[in-house]
């Protein structure tokens, strides 16, 4: 007989803890680039949070951003990083093996 | 248990906004079952104008046939306009009624009705079909009418594979039978009425039932 693993939670990424980050980088993985009021509509969020969150993803460096204008408008759209991508890669994995976990476990 | 819920949520989560977020999901099957009822009016109607000609004895595919015998009728004369009428009444209903059930849905799911993942749907769906529709226009300036009802499906067809990146997958297998069946069509010229009605008119019937029951009935519970 196998002995159940012990669920592995340091794999997990302290960055994607947060709801409204995991949901940022979610959005990122399919588009190329999405704009700040895609991302506040798609996240259902208020200005000052997801500023906030965009800032921790961006010093973690796993999003990048371009500040851009619609008519007089600035209009700012975000993208992953490689890192950006890695990451959110790994912690899917880590996700899938805690699942795996608590089944066989 | 709870973690392991929780981490099912988080997955789900996950999906839910990598689907909102680059997939247009409002499209409601609803739209697929009026405009399917819209176009068999249409080739209904149709059918009409080409069966009063039966009546008076004047065959359509005879006048095809003898366009270059120097008949005074000519096809174009016959069908042209009021074909064309009913073409574009048809098409503008149905585009009319399609708006309206996914903006109904588009309420409900939450997903807003003009925004990015709608436009680049509209952009994928629209650019073969504002072609196809030039070169249609092109073939029947030719006298090529035979080919008209094909190339709608074959249009059309291409249109729905292409946007099925954009919205619910499904609707590539929608857009692969249109294109079966206009190429079937382009080896029996003079039936596209038939094969017309039966593209956009049941196979849109039976793909709008299909999702609504798929993808509405169980939510609306």
């Amino acid at each position: 007989m196998e002995m159940a693993q012990p669920i592995n939670i340091s794999n997990l990424n302290k960055v994607f803890d947060n709801r409204i980050r995991l949901g940022i980088m979610s959005a990122l993985m399919v588009n190329e680039s999405i704009s700040y009021n895609d991302l506040k509509e798609l996240l259902d969020v208020t200005d000052g949070n997801l500023a906030s969150h965009l800032k921790g993803l961006e010093d973690n460096g796993y999003l990048k951003f371009q500040k851009g204008f619609i008519g007089r408008k600035t209009n700012t759209t975000y993208s992953a990083t490689k890192a950006g991508e890695k990451a959110f890669r790994q912690h899917l994995d880590a996700l899938e093996q805690m699942i795996r976990g608590t089944q066989t476990g | 248990m709870t973690e392991h819920q929780q981490t099912l949520d988080t997955l789900k989560d996950i999906r839910s906004i990598m689907d909102r977020s680059s997939r247009f999901i409002s499209l409601s099957g609803l739209s697929g079952v009026a405009a399917g009822i819209c176009a068999l009016v249409g080739a209904w109607f149709a059918y009409g104008v080409i069966g009063n000609g039966r009546q008076n004895g004047v065959k359509v595919r005879d006048l095809y046939n003898n366009r270059f015998s120097g008949t005074d009728l000519s096809v174009e004369a016959y069908m042209g306009t009021k074909l064309f009428m009913i073409a574009c009444i048809t098409f503008t209903a149905a585009l009319l009624f399609a708006f309206l059930f996914t903006w109904l849905r588009s309420r409900k799911t939450g997903v807003p009705m003009f925004g990015n993942v709608s436009r680049r749907l509209t952009f994928a769906i629209g650019i073969p079909i504002i072609a196809g529709a030039f070169y249609l226009v092109k073939l029947m300036e030719s006298g090529a009418y035979g080919l008209v009802a094909p190339g709608c499906l074959l249009f059309y067809g291409l249109g729905l594979v292409n946007a099925s990146r954009y919205t619910l997958d499904e609707i590539r297998f929608l857009g692969y039978c249109q294109i079966a069946l206009g190429l079937t069509n382009l080896f029996l010229v003079g039936y596209g009425l038939y094969f017309w009605a039966f593209g956009f008119g049941i196979l849109h019937i039976v793909y709008g039932i299909y999702m609504w029951n798929k993808y509405e009935r169980i939510n609306s519970k």
